[in-house]
């Protein structure tokens, strides 16, 4: 029988979830490396046992981790990433040009079948890649020197490159989504970008049709259909059908469509889940519920319940904290600024938690092995 | 030999347990006890400098003999009793939260 890992990343330490394909018993291990903060966790596609872990801190800055015996040690590998060239500049908070610097890797995107290759997108906003299992870093400057670079803005949560999808078709094919710049597509391997924005609305923002400042908080892309892009913007969710070259909303009946994650079912490439959160202050769950919604790709979003908190719960679930899994019925996994790691093995019918005291997760991962 | 204590979560990361011990020539400075203890210790590369421009990060502290020497010029000679091994040299993660 199969097995299921969820990796989790939190405030304070790196957890490992393991259980057999039925998804009940779950061991939990970690945390590893306690007191840092675990950005992501990552597992290479191309072989299970080897991950990667984002580790950082506000006393001793970034570190990269790696394993190669599915989480059980790990070694510090490269955390050198040194922007390529002159850094450049991008606007501050308070419109004042600011030059690009290094603060931390959110997202780390292992190749789909290279388990030495691994992409890093870092804030401030740029895109790393090794072809060394993380031995070494290597930029891609032509996003972070992209013609909109100067007039890119941080979010509230800083000015990170948090989304890398690497093309399921294309390899040559990267989508990236900036905080709070927009997303972005390349279609020769990073040598050259494109924003893909169109059709994105922003009230925080004075030109609507403006090519970048749009506060995208998560992109996912269904292998199966890599022209349909799904996106959990600041405020709405959105879809694209053709690989980002026009967005249309899909928000719906939303009770609100502010959030951070949204994933696609792992065998219907048309159902979509967010966790609607009240407003861009109000980080927690509308009416104190917690629900997951789901839609099979249109605007009609049903409240997923059953197993979930349903008063007095005001948590708030990162961009990165939601993940499904590859088996059948497919798993559908998020962890919150609570602590608690919350797993569906129906496709999002029922939930129960996995673990409930965790510091606040970060990100969460899943993966079948075999 | 130069005595270094390290913050437990960098003894972590390098994976050492008490001092470190550092065999090193006169001169003996900030700069090259930390160009020592990252060149024996590579995973720290970065955690206690900004790897680019190589200064101290905010949050780190580097104390001896009972004073702060984090704001000294890291070309200045530590004190006698760090050079001859009587008192080590401090790298403390500061109060800051958390």
């Amino acid at each position: 029988m199969s097995r299921i890992r969820v990796l989790v990343g939190t405030r304070k330490g790196a957890f490992v979830l393991s259980a057999d394909g039925d998804r009940r018993n779950w061991e939990v291990s970690g945390p590893h490396f306690g007191g840092w903060e675990i950005y992501h966790v990552a597992a290479s596609p191309a072989d299970p046992n080897r991950l990667y872990a984002s580790q950082s801190s506000g006393w001793f800055g970034q570190v990269i981790q790696r394993s190669d015996d599915g989480g059980a040690t790990w070694s510090p590998v490269g955390n050198d990433f040194t922007y390529e060239g002159e850094a450049g500049q991008h606007l501050w908070y308070d419109g004042t040009p600011r030059p690009f610097e290094f603060k931390r890797i959110w997202h780390l995107e292992p190749s789909r079948d290279d388990p030495d290759t691994v992409y890093a997108g870092a804030e401030d906003a740029a895109l790393f890649r090794s072809t060394d299992g993380a031995q070494t870093w290597q930029e891609l400057p032509a996003l972070r020197t992209h013609p909109s670079a100067p007039s890119w803005q941080p979010g509230a949560g800083g000015m990170c490159l948090h989304t890398i999808i690497l093309d399921a078709a294309d390899p040559d094919r990267i989508f990236v989504a900036i905080s709070a710049a927009g997303a972005f597509r390349s279609d020769d391997g990073g040598k050259s970008w494109l924003p893909i924005n169109r059709g994105l609305r922003s009230g925080e923002i004075p030109d609507q049709d403006s090519e970048v400042g749009h506060c995208v908080h998560r992109i996912v892309q269904h292998p199966s259909r890599p022209d349909v892009l799904f996106m959990q913007k600041h405020w709405d969710v959105l879809r694209t059908d053709d690989a980002g070259g026009q967005w249309r909303e899909i928000s719906g009946n939303l009770p609100s469509d502010f959030g951070f994650p949204i994933a696609v079912h792992p065998h219907d490439p048309e159902t979509v889940y967010v966790v609607p959160i009240k407003s861009d202050s109000e980080h927690y769950p509308p009416e104190g519920k917690l629900r997951v919604y789901r839609s099979r790709g249109g605007e009609e979003w049903e409240a997923l319940t059953n197993g979930l908190p349903q008063s007095n719960c005001y948590v708030n679930v990162y961009r990165d904290a939601m993940a499904v899994d590859t088996l059948d019925p497919g798993g559908v996994y998020f962890g919150t600024t609570g602590g608690q790691v919350y797993g569906s093995s129906d496709g999002g019918d029922t939930w129960a938690p996995i673990v409930r005291d965790l510091p606040a997760v970060l990100s969460v991962e899943a993966q079948v092995l075999p | 030999m130069i005595r270094v204590v390290l913050p437990a979560h960098l003894k972590n990361l390098a994976r050492v347990s008490g001092e470190v011990r550092l065999d090193l020539a006169a001169p003996i400075t900030q700069r090259r006890v930390l160009d020592a203890l990252e060149e024996q210790y590579p995973m720290l590369c970065g955690t206690m400098r900004d790897r680019g421009t190589g200064l101290r990060r905010a949050f780190v502290r580097f104390y001896a003999c009972q004073e702060d020497l984090s704001n000294e010029s890291p070309d200045e000679p530590l004190p006698d009793r760090v050079v001859k091994g009587e008192e080590p040299f401090l790298v403390i993660g500061a109060m800051a939260g958390g």
